[in-house]
């Protein structure tokens, strides 16, 4: 038995690069929070037309272009954010922070209303049929994702505001990008499976 | 960079040989901690007592159906025991033991000093301990405030309708949805550190081609949790939604489907299967390589069979499913994918033998542990063969044949080789070495008791005893083969103390190990034992996929033929 650990050897290798943690590690939520969906996403296809009774989808559904242009355009302004902190523009990066956080509360503040106008107009609630519980935990379950993208989002800003941002942090601003433009991806999967094929 | 040449021993002197310290101090150390080294233990630690918790509820069961018409313990309270004893044993023994091992041996094999997020790492933990102590406290508030206790007997995979709030009053189900939810969440969080880990984190010249077989495999384990237990989260969600608001998910009555929540089920319980089979694989890969003293055969073979079984993993699902009737296509499909995944998995099996072939094999404790691992794997392997055959599963689904497989891939091979990694791996954790004569009699006692159960058990399956059953008749035939797999039962239930006992009284007087006790080659046995906090003093560089080897042998590094 040796008591003495062996020396190992250490010194600098040639082009050594390894990717950045926080990119793989959202890189990996992704991946874990897609299989969440996909599962939601097929409850909903498979319950398409098998509710007992109404409302149905065609009945009580509108398209919500507005909203979907809006959440949909804040990936990019959340874009420009990341590419002005990595200039090091930070009150420019500032701006377009608070306008996806603008661009986002007007997509949750239309799902508010949309909800509203479902359960005191139509009395679609979540116990009313399949449709009802496979809406609303799919749309929920998105929206649920953009309130806390949009918490994140507003931190950033507040950071920004008090001048703790520097571009030394614009890779930390990529990592929650990342996630901003997965919640919008998911969008268009649960727009064109709630608002087209299901109507 | 640290082009430095100061020798790492002056920093890491052996902590096994430093006063111990008060209660209190140590409370707070490990409470605190984000080490991945403590995390690792505090996992593994949790999960024995789970292990002996859920061990106790098998003894409990194997009781009752010791002789027929026995009255040993309730229906209700046997239909809890199995529930408790395959949620317990899957979601807080099996998984946070892998994790325990992968958290403490993966930043250690690829030269790193910590995980790539340790707070994440604690917090993944810390839920999942809370997640397992919800299921517990179960017993005593299952029935809600004034109801008092009872645990959920749903069975582990819960199907719908019984879960429904007509036919599972009270909160006992909810109990188990939320510890399962938690103990989901915490999973995701550790396998995204393990794969960022592996990732991002390794040292200079540890290509992915370079790494230990074990990170190999924890990276694809670490990648399957991903798609697996998140669609089980978003089942206990909508199970959650139909029990508290009404919902009909899984309500037949309104429409839903209980089918649906089968798929969703075994969409995880199958790969999860492999999630927990995989690390014994790795382990099995370090053990068997050192034992033989050759270095393992076919690496790139291994880590292709290794991301072949992580993706076929996912297309098997349904074989759960062959007696609800899915029609000829979907039959004949899982039944196809079922057997190709048994390819790669022969080309492990086959690869190790190529290992032990002409290598001078050691018969250490671990190492025996490893070849009775590679029998039972291969027996448990044979029996899925043929249960994934959809005709023949049709006649032996749901009876205790299944019952007989599953225990032989989870007992015969992930606790065989776990118990091998304890062995193997417990001198680096705590700078003791195991008891070789205790180690010698838990093996032989758990053989044979495992022989005893688990072989035996095929036959009342083939007879056609169901799984599930509280009791049964006399004149089924099945009592003379009841009766010798509870006698195994007892073996194993002993020779686990034993293993408890070793474990505890080699903490405190078992022979130093030294840092590097078995003559390995992987970077973990550069540090001391235990490793200091920091593991290594100053980040090592390597050359080839065993570094130690290159070390001791500078004569003929691997790097000349890798």
């Amino acid at each position: 038995m040796t008591t003495t650990t062996v020396a190992l050897p250490h010194h600098a290798v040639e082009g050594w690069h390894q990717p950045s943690r926080g990119v793989v590690g959202m890189a990996c939520l992704i991946v874990a929070e897609s299989a969440i969906f996909i599962i939601f996403v097929v409850a909903y296809i498979f319950y398409i037309g098998k509710s007992l009774t109404g409302p149905t989808p065609s009945q009580v559904l509108d398209i919500p272009w507005f909203a979907s242009i809006c959440l949909l355009s804040s990936s990019i302004t959340v874009h420009f954010a990341v590419h002005e902190l990595r200039v090091n523009k930070v009150a420019r990066s500032a701006w377009w922070i608070a306008a996806t956080v603008l661009l986002g509360s007007i997509f949750l503040g239309a799902t508010a209303l949309e909800w509203y106008d479902l359960i005191y107009h139509h009395g679609l609630t979540i116990s009313t049929n399949l449709f009802g519980t496979t809406f609303y935990s799919l749309v929920g379950l998105h929206a649920s994702h953009v309130i806390v993208g949009l918490i994140m989002l507003m931190l950033a800003l507040l950071f920004a505001i008090a001048g703790k941002v520097t571009q030394h942090h614009a890779e930390r601003l990529e990592v929650l990008s990342l996630y901003w433009h997965f919640v919008d991806a998911v969008w268009v999967v649960v727009f064109t499976v709630v608002y087209v094929l299901g109507r | 960079m640290a082009t430095q040449t100061r020798p790492a021993s002056e920093l890491g002197q052996s902590l096994a040989q430093q006063p111990r310290r008060g209660f209190f101090d140590l409370l707070q150390d490990w409470v605190m901690t984000v080490d991945h080294k403590k995390i690792g233990l505090m996992y593994i630690t949790y999960a024995l007592v789970f292990l002996l918790v859920a061990g106790v509820e098998a003894l409990l069961i194997r009781i009752q159906l010791f002789k027929p018409n026995n009255n040993f313990v309730s229906p209700e309270v046997f239909n809890r025991l199995f529930t408790m004893h395959g949620t317990t044993m899957v979601f807080f023994v099996g998984m946070p033991i892998l994790f325990g091992f992968g958290n403490y041996l993966i930043p250690i094999m690829i030269g790193a000093r910590d995980m790539a997020f340790p707070r994440l790492n604690a917090f993944s933990f810390w839920i999942s301990a809370f997640g397992g102590l919800l299921l517990y406290f179960s017993y005593f508030a299952g029935s809600g405030l004034y109801g008092a206790g009872t645990a959920p007997d749903v069975g582990w995979f819960a199907y719908a309708p019984l879960t429904a709030r007509v036919f599972s009053p009270g909160h006992s189900t909810d109990y188990w949805t939320l510890s399962i939810f938690l103990s989901g969440i915490g999973s995701i969080g550790t396998a995204v550190n393990i794969v960022a880990t592996t990732l991002c984190m390794r040292c200079p010249g540890m290509k992915l081609s370079r790494m230990p077989l074990l990170v190999w495999i924890y990276l694809v384990t670490g990648g399957l949790v991903f798609v697996t237990v998140s669609p089980l989260t978003a089942a206990q969600i909508m199970l959650c939604i139909d029990r508290y608001l009404g919902g009909h998910f899984f309500d037949t009555q309104a429409g839903g489907s209980a089918v649906l929540w089968m798929h969703f089920f075994w969409i995880f319980g199958h790969p999860e299967v492999y999630i927990l089979v995989l690390p014994a694989f790795a382990f099995a890969n370090e053990i068997i390589p050192v034992f033989s003293r050759k270095a393992i055969f076919g690496y790139p073979a291994m880590v292709a069979a290794t991301v072949g079984i992580g993706f076929i993993s996912l297309s098997v699902w349904a074989h759960h499913m062959f007696t609800v009737g899915m029609g000829p296509g979907p039959n004949a499909f899982f039944t196809f994918s079922t057997m190709v995944i048994s390819v790669p998995t022969g080309i492990k099996i086959f690869n190790w033998l190529a290992t032990l072939w002409g290598g001078n094999i050691h018969f250490t404790v671990p190492m025996k542990f490893a070849i009775a691992f590679l029998f039972q794997f291969l027996i448990a392997g044979l029996t899925g063969i043929t249960l994934s055959v959809s005709p023949f599963d049709w006649q032996l689904g749901n009876s205790y044949f299944v019952i007989a497989h599953f225990h032989y891939v989870l007992v015969g091979a992930i606790l065989t080789m776990i118990f091998a990694a304890f062995y193997y791996w417990y001198p680096k954790m705590t700078g003791r070495m195991l008891s070789d004569s205790l180690g010698n009699w838990h093996f032989w006692l758990f053989i044979i008791g495992f022989h005893l159960t688990f072989d035996f058990m095929h036959v009342p399956g083939m007879l056609g005893m169901p799984r599930r059953i509280y009791t049964y008749e006399a004149d089924r035939g099945w009592a003379i083969w009841n009766m010798i797999v509870s006698s195994g039962a007892i073996f194993q239930a002993i020779a686990v103390l034993l293993f408890a006992w070793n474990l505890v009284r080699s903490y405190f007087k078992g022979d130093l190990a030294g840092p590097d006790p078995w003559d390995a080659w992987t970077l973990e046995w550069s540090t001391s034992s235990p490793p200091p906090s920091y593991n290594f003093a100053v980040t090592p560089t390597v050359e080839s996929r065993r570094p130690l080897w290159d070390l001791k042998h500078p004569e003929e590094p691997d790097s000349q033929y890798e």
